[in-house]
């Protein structure tokens, strides 16, 4: 569905993009993790088609990018946050101008605006609209069009956790109903939920890829229980038969508060791999 | 071909609601009713301000209703929405020219209504001309221009030698014989005559000349910038 061999690209003399061969299958949801500045914005404006690689090769829909055709990209929804909106127009109206591109059917317009949960602000301007409703407004624009393909730049950033949800399930939907999800994200339990592959970009390259449980297994070497004890205090013990005594010793003297296995996450994998937290920059910027 | 309706109905639609936009299109138009109706001096020259109003009106406001148009749309990234739609440019292009070209002639009918009904036909066909030579213009700053504050800045000194240069060509012969090389000034004199017998080959040359001048740079701006720039 989405192909691309060994993407470079550089700006002036900074190379962001070194050699990103990705092979996303149909009808599954892909997250490109990585910190800002990773070059995640530039990887999906590649695959789109907005930005020219210095090198490699794009395929999507089984055709290279710069040879897709009008009924191709009909069939290519792409929400980026710095996508605009006609913010002196409805919700409804701006809807309408997509509606009549695309031959979408004016019906689709309200169904669409119901299904984004902004139903009863579908004569609002977008101008009047909460970042988490002016979010949804452009999941409305690409959601309408029935893409075939969806490409999703940080979809959720900056939202409230309620949005945030209501934009997962919308995710979720799409990929029942058979559409292929390329979203990117600094946020690893975003991630963990909802994507069935992740790859996690750093410095221009993908570092690590796979299923989430199953890049965390794979960093499952630390293999520690976690102990918090009613007294206060927290224990560590190694995740093997020798501790079976000593825990058991514990458990039975009732000192045990709560107990935790430690595996990876996403996020502890990220770290343990670049040395890096993943959404640094992101809570900086929006402190 | 169906995009460019649809970026003339996007137009219309916004048109009501954007104000900076809005008072271009109506300011000349009132301003000629009121003040044919309203001011009367004596040796005043017959429709003196439908004359010198409609040359302001034709240097002014499509120029700047196409530049603020375009680089908004820039601005805010909707226009690189309506390209990944698919839109192709010279579609946009064209319903943005079309779209500023009939309010402008809606806004030149509206300044016929002084003249008498025998001039209208001359007085319309000058200000088409005129208006599509102004929407060229207007079109190289949009594109030209990164974002609505540069235009602004850009499209300023454009619009006032074009729309202030007829005016000021009255009160001074220095001025006037600059101000010649300009489509505006050529535009109001034959204006002042209003009749096809009074144009001048002069008049057609300068015209034309700024007209190519205007398409020739339109292209240049629009290869070099792209119109997303
Ligand atoms: N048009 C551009 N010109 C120069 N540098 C750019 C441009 N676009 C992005 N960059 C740089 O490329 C790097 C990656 O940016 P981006 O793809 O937006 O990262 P992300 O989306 O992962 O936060 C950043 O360092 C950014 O400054
Ligand atoms: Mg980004």
């Amino acid at each position: 569905m989405i192909k691309t061999i060994g993407i470079c690209k550089s700006f002036s003399d900074r190379k962001v993009l070194s050699g990103i061969d990705l092979d996303i299958k149909p009808g599954m949801i892909f997250g490109l993790l990585g910190p800002s500045g990773a070059g995640k914005t530039t990887l999906i404006k590649i695959i789109t088609g907005q930005l020219a690689p210095d090198s490699g090769e794009v395929n999507v829909l089984g055709r290279n990018v710069s040879e897709l055709t009008g009924e191709d990209k009909k069939k290519i929804g792409i929400m980026m946050d710095n996508h605009g909106m006609y913010d002196r127009m409805s919700c409804t109206d701006n809807l309408k101008i997509f509606a009549d591109i695309y031959g979408v059917p004016y019906s689709e317009i309200s169904r669409t605006l119901k299904e984004v949960g902004l139903g009863d602000a579908a004569k609002t301007p977008a101008m009047k609209l909460s970042k988490g409703m002016r979010a949804r407004l452009h999941l409305a624009r690409v959601l309408m069009i029935s893409p075939k393909i969806l490409f999703l730049d940080e979809p959720t950033s900056g939202l409230d956790p309620m949005t945030m949800k209501y934009i997962h399930k919308l995710i979720t939907e799409q990929k029942d109903k058979g559409c292929t999800v390329f979203l990117t994200t600094h946020n690893m339990e975003e991630a963990t939920v909802l994507c069935d592959e992740v790859a996690l970009l750093n410095e221009g390259k993908i570092v690590e890829r796979g299923a989430p449980d199953q890049v965390c297994r794979r960093y499952n070497h630390q293999k520690k229980i976690n102990i918090h004890l009613v007294s206060g205090e927290d224990i560590e013990l190694a995740h093997e038969a020798g501790s079976a005594e000593e825990l058991e010793k514990l458990m039975s003297q009732g000192k045990i508060e709560t107990i935790h296995s430690s595996e990876p996450t996403l996020e502890t994998v990220f770290i343990e791999l670049t040395g890096r937290k993943l959404d640094n920059g992101e809570e900086a910027q929006y402190a | 071909m169906r995009n460019i309706g649809v970026i003339i109905r996007k137009q219309l639609k916004d048109t009501i609601k954007n104000k900076t936009v809005l008072i271009q299109f109506v300011m000349f138009p009132v301003l000629t009713l009121i003040f044919e109706h309203a001011i009367s001096i004596p040796d005043m020259p017959e429709l003196f301000f439908t004359k010198l109003f409609s040359v302001m009106y034709m240097g002014m406001a499509p120029l700047t209703a196409v530049a603020a148009i375009i680089s908004e749309e820039k601005e805010k990234n909707t226009l690189r929405v309506l390209m990944m739609a698919n839109v192709k440019p010279w579609e946009y292009l064209a319903g943005i020219g079309i779209y500023v070209w009939t309010i402008c002639m809606a806004g030149a009918g509206v300044m016929a209504t002084s003249l008498p009904a025998g001039d209208v036909p001359f007085f319309l066909g000058v200000m088409a001309t005129g208006f599509l030579i102004s929407i060229a213009v207007g079109a190289c700053v949009g594109i030209a221009a990164p974002n609505q504050m540069v235009s602004t800045s850009m499209v300023m000194p454009v619009m006032l030698v074009f729309s202030f240069a007829p005016m000021l060509a009255m009160f001074n012969d220095k001025i006037e014989k600059v101000a010649k090389i300009f489509y505006t000034q050529q535009i109001r004199m034959l204006l002042n005559n209003m009749t096809l017998d009074g144009i001048r080959p002069e008049n057609i040359a300068v015209v034309a000349v700024n007209a190519v001048l205007a398409l020739i740079l339109f292209f240049a701006v629009f290869r070099r910038k792209g119109l997303e720039g």
